[in-house]
């Protein structure tokens, strides 16, 4: 097989045909997401008749649309229950769910805690922007305190929440936060996470300049993409610093998003566990009817 | 591994040929017999007993049963397994069938081939949940936003429950839209003789799959391999079509059309006649003395049995009173209803609601007789001297 090399065959060769231009505004970072994980199905050289793609309602959502691949755009918030009934009807299946955080951990927060608690195997790309963008600027459960949203015209009040934490807590065995700023560690990311048997989430820190930036007052597209790299730490960076630093270098990273590898672990998945239950109970009706 | 339908394994674990069952159990072999894959449900009174059924069997027949975490997610992961490849179904009550109207009109609008069972019982809210009404009636033709054709059957025994099943996933594979059995908690909770089908007595209907080129396929229009027919060739996920499947108004090939009016109404206008079009052959109707009738019972479900009582006494009594049973209650028989209505002087239509097919029955009636609502509600089937009193016009 001829390996790609360029973003543009890249694209030929997974982009659908006929989609094309997107709907996202300039200096959206969802479309570098959709790369990232071009470049990471491609080193996989996976089946892509067999990677299936399940989304909710977003502008993040839309991604699934440009890929060419079986897709299903589903309803606001439900994608990863969808996901759970395409992975069900064909175990052969790599599901793909690309979602937002509005759809993902607001509207859709109780189906994302019980596909991560089931370990169904599937990879969760959750793009974060900190805001609902398409439908044009309210209030996240992901918005940073102060923030400002049209539905927050005084600034935030609620505390944001973490999905990774809450992934980890629920065991899903392999979690991980990235930016688009920085191509490598997030395509290797995600490669660990489609491989992962069981439930990945791969949560994108990723900049909505029209309906964030902006309102946010966060400068221009490149200041605001500048944004999240002051405002990020590698995990381990931080771990170091908040054990071996000064006060003063404590302070100035307290506040910093981590970035990196969460949870990477092999607890079972639930089809797995499942073949395990058909299983017994076969060998328990063999017993039965040669016991009679 | 992926299911295989195998006849012999499933009424291996269905065992006897003839039994004594509850209603929801009997949805419970009816899916398996039309061969479901996957069941995904959460618990709710009197529909429980479907979920149970399903958890003990599925697993045995080779196919999966998922508790998802709510009804809405119930939905959402019967539809995509349908895409998958799998027969798929549901079962749930009033509060749960409230909760999947966002993706019932999904299925709708992506043309996903799937089966909720709704045991209905009393509302509006959580009401009376061990208690059997027919409150859902209209939902299921109304429930959901936008335009949609609704395929219901309404089961009067527990027989009908297992056959209706079979039914239903018969139409949704044939049309590609949802199919909803509606029973009550009346007939689901009701233990009653049923007979399994032998596999030769058996009509299964399977979605009609994509074959041709995948670069001529063009999934959301008619039919590429048979001719005038309005559902398109279903290409599975994971044969290799790659389709865009999008609850988005959408063009043929699949992609999102929000903004032109033309390529809506082609949408909607195919995936509403698809079933529209069929409607007068779709009429399942039991019709029971009305050659000579003047007075006719229009009524469906667990309501047909006391109204069939009321019926007997009546005729015993030399009044000349037919009963119209509704098994499938949507698509509504339009036709038939009219004609009944220049037939007779008068139509009643017993319900567990305060009345809802009596609209219908009124609309077609079109003013050529009386029509009178005859609803009960607060869990008590009527009694048949309570319908009778309506023949006397009391
Ligand atoms: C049931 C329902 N409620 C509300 C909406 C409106 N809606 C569409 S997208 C959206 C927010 C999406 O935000 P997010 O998931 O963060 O995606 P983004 O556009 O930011 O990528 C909302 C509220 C809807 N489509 N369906
Ligand atoms: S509104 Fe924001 S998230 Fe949506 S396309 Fe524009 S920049 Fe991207
Ligand atoms: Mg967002």
């Amino acid at each position: 097989m001829v390996k790609i090399k360029t973003a543009d065959e890249l694209n030929k060769k997974f982009l659908r045909e006929g989609m094309w231009p997107t709907i996202f505004c300039n200096g959206c970072g969802h479309g570098v997401v959709l790369e990232y994980t071009f470049w990471a199905l491609e080193e996989l050289g996976l089946d892509m008749d067999k990677v299936i793609f399940s989304s909710g309602i977003g502008c993040s959502s839309r991604l699934p649309g440009y890929i060419n691949a079986d897709g299903l755009h589903t309803t606001h918030g439900r994608a990863i229950a969808f996901a759970t009934g395409i992975k069900a009807a064909d175990p052969d299946f790599n599901v793909i769910v690309f979602t937002g955080d509005g759809d993902c951990a607001g509207i859709g927060g109780n189906h994302f805690i019980h596909a991560a608690r089931r370990n169904i195997d599937m990879t969760v790309i959750m793009i974060n922007n900190f805001i609902y963008g398409m439908t044009g600027g309210q209030l996240a459960p992901t918005a940073p305190l102060g923030s400002i949203a049209t539905t927050a015209p005084y600034g935030n009040i609620e505390h944001p929440f973490d999905i990774c934490n809450l992934a980890c807590a629920l065991g899903a065995n392999y979690v991980a936060r990235w930016g688009v700023s920085h191509p490598y560690q997030p395509i290797k990311s995600i490669k660990e996470g489609i491989q992962k048997k069981g439930f990945s989430l791969l949560e994108f820190l990723a900049p909505c300049p029209t309906a964030y930036g902006r309102r946010n007052k966060l400068g221009d597209i490149k200041k605001h993409w500048e944004w999240y790299d002051n405002n990020t730490i590698l995990k381990e960076d931080l771990e170091k610093i908040m054990k071996y630093g000064s006060e003063q270098e404590k302070e100035q990273v307290k506040d910093k998003i981590p970035l990196g590898v969460f949870q990477d672990i092999q607890k079972p998945g639930f089809f797995e566990a499942y073949e395990q239950l058909v299983d017994r109970l076969k060998e328990k009706e063999s017993k039965s009817i040669g016991g009679k | 591994m992926k299911y295989i339908r195998d006849p012999k394994r499933i009424r291996e674990v269905l065992g006897k040929k003839v039994q004594f069952i509850l209603g929801d159990i009997a949805c419970v072999y009816g899916g398996l017999l039309a061969g479901v894959s996957f069941f995904g449900g959460y618990p709710i009174t009197p529909a429980s007993e479907v979920a149970e059924g399903m958890a003990r069997r599925l697993p045995r027949v080779g196919g999966v049963y998922i508790q998802m975490e709510d009804e809405i997610g119930s939905i959402a992961a019967v539809i995509g397994a349908a895409w998958g490849g799998a027969k798929s179904m549901t079962a749930t009550s009033g509060p749960g069938f409230s909760l999947m109207m966002e993706n019932y009109g999904f299925a709708v609008m992506t043309e996903t081939p799937c089966v909720i069972v709704n045991v209905q019982r009393t509302g509006p809210s959580t009401g009376q949940p061990t208690l059997g009404a027919q409150g859902d009636m209209m939902q299921v033709r109304w429930g959901t936003h936008g335009d949609l054709e609704a395929l219901a059957f309404a089961p009067s025994t527990v027989q009908e429950c297992m056959d209706f099943t079979i039914e239903a996933f018969n139409l949704s594979e044939k049309y590609r839209n949802p199919a909803c059995v509606m029973t009550d908690g009346e007939v689901g909770h009701l233990r009653e003789r049923v007979v399994i089908p032998d596999e030769e007595n058996l009509k299964i209907i399977d979605r009609r799959p994509a074959t041709i080129d995948k670069k001529d396929f063009i999934p959301f229009t008619n039919s590429q391999t048979i001719k005038n027919c309005k559902v398109p060739d279903f290409p599975t996920f994971g044969t290799g079509y790659r389709t865009y499947v999008t609850g988005l108004t959408h063009n043929e090939k699949g992609f999102p059309a929000t903004d032109k009016q033309p390529d809506h109404e082609r949408l909607v206008r195919r995936i509403t006649e698809k079933i529209s079009d069929d409607a007068d052959k779709l009429v399942m109707v039991e019709e029971m003395n009305l050659d000579d009738a003047d007075i006719a019972f229009v009524t469906y479900g667990a309501t047909a049995r006391p109204a069939e009582s009321a019926m007997e006494m009546a005729r015993k009594n030399g009044m000349k009173v037919g009963l119209l049973r509704l098994k499938l209650v949507w698509p509504f028989p339009n036709k038939l209803i009219t004609k009944l209505a220049k037939q007779v002087d008068k139509i009643i239509v017993p319900e567990m609601n305060l009345g809802q097919i009596v609209h219908p029955v009124t609309e077609f009636a079109c003013k050529h007789c009386e029509v009178v609502s005859a609803p009960k509600i607060g869990g008590e089937m009527h009694l048949p001297m309570e319908l009778y009193k309506y023949l006397e016009g009391k």
